[in-house]
């Protein structure tokens, strides 16, 4: 792909790398500016662009599937000089992920929850907004700047629907992110301090040849910018935030915030191959030492919150923290089949926490004043169909066979078979399934058996509705029981993504042209 | 002056940090704003100290001080502005949510 194209010579489809990011950035914008239309309106048009950006990510799959890595320099000014957006396999298949995620939650949403406060719909295009940047972009700074996007919509997303336990999570969240964008300015100022550079395929060029006199300074800023990620993407000592913000907020944002911790998942694995990765010098495998054990401890953690938890949502937000640790533990084992098997998992992972939170809150709001807490209640309507659904949804999270979470587990452990820490690794994945197991056969019992047998009439929602508000989540858990399904073209399709990230020489070269 | 601007920094820093991890919000409200007046500082010096330099090369010009830090530090201002003017209306949100100031809503009302 030229990096510095002839400005007659640009058609439509070489805009297509940028248009997942414009679409939904017009989309929010006229959202805003047609707030009067009614919300009638701001529902379709959202669906509307869920649904475009949904259509875009599927044109970039088939653009990319060849191996081409489609730079798009914005402002046509070329690399290192300007900011390039960048789709190679990876970042096409987090789009997908994402704009896949996004459709669910939003007809979720459109059930009614997007009109307990103002502009849904503006802030959930801005965060996709903010997720789509993050993803293609190739320049740090211009990392950050999506960060912050995709941060600020969320706060406001975490916020709606106003509450006393939402406005205390809220201002934790805020207030540890806001000390997580200082630190990511630190790194980030460090790392242009040394090198002169803050695009990525330059900044994995110089650090090859990074002098010994500075190679103290440019680890600590490398591993300051892992910390970044790590809180991002709720690794070991920086995920108390996250059950409390998930637990909180209203169930389609829960849903949409099951890909937030995949950015920092996403940033940590581009970190980890491009700019430390085997070709670094003096830099590579930089976060090796750090990341497996952290993701391991991570695992099991989750999974003791899972079983700790005293609410339905609760719980599956400390599973979410536990799918991140599987995630990781895949991404440091540091080779091609352990990164194939982790974006297979990140998938899966996503959806299934996502289905799992939309779940929580259609029977809790079945179950009157007690809501999705851990207590008796009284039987609630259509507990059989309901019941199903979690006991599918519950298979899927805790990674029993024959879905696609046992898929994801058996690529991971497999992945594991030839490194040195494997005793860790299985004794670490084996234990966590048989927590998350028990917490959720625990839950499941508590629900939708130990109900006491009078019901309080108030307790009641419209059952009719019913299936057109689990739409969505069947619709999840169809994506996962599609994976499973196909899991030989998916596996396929992110080992292509392993091989490609696995040598980035290819990434460099695109980016910078004819540069060595 | 390298001497000078890293003490200010540090000293930014310190009190930022000690500001944040106190237990009501205005002071941790005051707290991250001064760790944003630090992180600008300190990306600014990333682009070197040079005094009576333009930004851009001119003919005649002995040297040039690097514009982009001074660009990355001026997002980072106005990033900074719009989340501190959140986080101050988040918090009087959580004062009037909760009944007092403590950031867990504990505290004495």
């Amino acid at each position: 792909m030229n990096t510095w194209p002839q400005t007659a010579s640009l058609g439509l489809a070489d805009h297509l790398t940028v248009a997942p990011v414009l679409l939904p950035l017009v989309a929010g914008i006229v959202l805003l500016l047609a707030r009067g239309a009614g919300i009638g309106f701001a529902r379709a048009f959202g669906l509307a662009a869920a649904l475009g950006q949904l259509g875009l990510a599927l044109l970039l799959s088939g653009a990319v599937a060849d191996g081409d890595i489609l730079v798009y320099a914005l402002g046509n000014w070329s690399a290192p000089f300007g900011i390039v957006l960048v789709a190679d396999r990876l970042a096409v298949w987090m789009l997908l992920i994402t704009a896949t995620l996004a459709l669910p939650a939003l007809l979720y949403a459109s059930r009614g929850i997007d009109g307990h406060g103002q502009h849904f719909h503006v802030l959930f295009q801005l965060q996709l907004f903010g997720l789509n940047g993050a993803f293609l972009t190739g320049d740090l700074f211009n990392l950050f700047v999506f960060f912050e996007v995709l941060l600020l919509a969320s706060y406001g997303l975490v916020l709606h629907g106003g509450g006393r336990e939402r406005a205390r999570a809220g201002l934790h969240y805020v207030v540890v992110n806001l000390a997580g964008s200082s630190l990511f300015l630190i790194a980030v100022g460090t790392l242009y301090g040394l090198y002169g550079t803050l695009n990525m395929a330059d900044l994995a060029l110089k650090a090859a040849s990074t002098p010994a006199e500075n190679l103290a300074l440019a680890r600590a800023a490398g591993l300051l910018l892992f910390g970044v990620f790590a809180l991002k993407a709720a690794l070991l000592p920086l995920y108390l935030w996250l059950p409390a913000a998930y637990a909180n907020t209203s169930a389609p944002v829960a849903a949409l915030f099951a890909i937030m911790t995949k950015v920092g998942a996403y940033s940590i694995l581009r970190a980890q191959t491009l700019m430390f990765g085997d070709q670094a010098g003096p830099m590579a495998n930089l976060l090796d030492a750090w990341l497996l054990p952290l993701a391991l401890a991570t695992l099991i953690l989750g999974m003791l919150g899972a079983l700790a938890a005293t609410s339905l949502r609760a719980q599956t937000a400390y599973l979410v923290v536990a799918s991140v640790g599987s995630l990781l533990i895949a991404f440091g084992l540091g080779s091609g089949a352990g990164i194939a098997a982790g974006l297979y998992y990140l998938a899966h992972g996503t959806f299934a926490a996502a289905a799992m939170f939309l779940l929580a809150d259609l029977i809790g709001r079945r179950r009157g004043e007690i809501g999705d807490r851990f207590e008796p209640a009284a039987d609630i309507d259509r507990a059989y169909l309901l019941g199903g659904v979690f006991f599918v949804a519950a298979l899927l999270l805790a990674g029993l066979p024959p879905l696609s979470g046992f898929l994801g587990k058996f690529l991971i452990l497999r992945a594991a078979l030839d490194h040195p820490a494997l005793p860790w690794v299985m004794a670490s994945v084996l234990l966590a399934a048989l927590f998350g197991v028990i917490a959720l056969a625990r839950t499941g019992s508590l629900l939708f058996f130990r109900t006491c047998s009078q019901r309080d009439g108030n307790a009641s929602a419209p059952t009719g509705a019913l299936w057109t508000e689990l739409a969505p989540v069947l619709g999840l858990i169809a994506l996962c029981v599609g994976l499973t399904v196909l899991a030989g073209p998916a596996h396929e399709t992110t080992g292509a993504i392993a091989e490609q990230l696995r040598a980035p020489y290819h990434y460099i070269h695109a980016v910078l042209g004819g540069q060595p | 002056m390298e001497a000078l601007l890293s003490i200010v920094i540090g000293l930014l820093t310190a009190c930022g940090v000690y500001l944040a991890l106190r237990g009501r919000t205005f002071p941790v409200v005051l707290g991250m704003t001064f760790l944003s007046y630090a992180v600008n500082l300190f990306l600014f010096a990333m682009g070197r100290l040079t005094i009576g330099q333009p930004p851009v090369i001119a003919a005649g010009a002995a040297g040039y001080t690097d514009p982009l830090p001074q660009a990355l530090v001026l997002t980072a201002i106005v990033i900074g502005f719009a989340m501190t003017a959140f986080v101050i209306i988040l918090a009087l949100k959580a004062r009037a949510e909760l009944g007092n100031d403590h950031v867990d809503g504990r505290g004495r009302s």
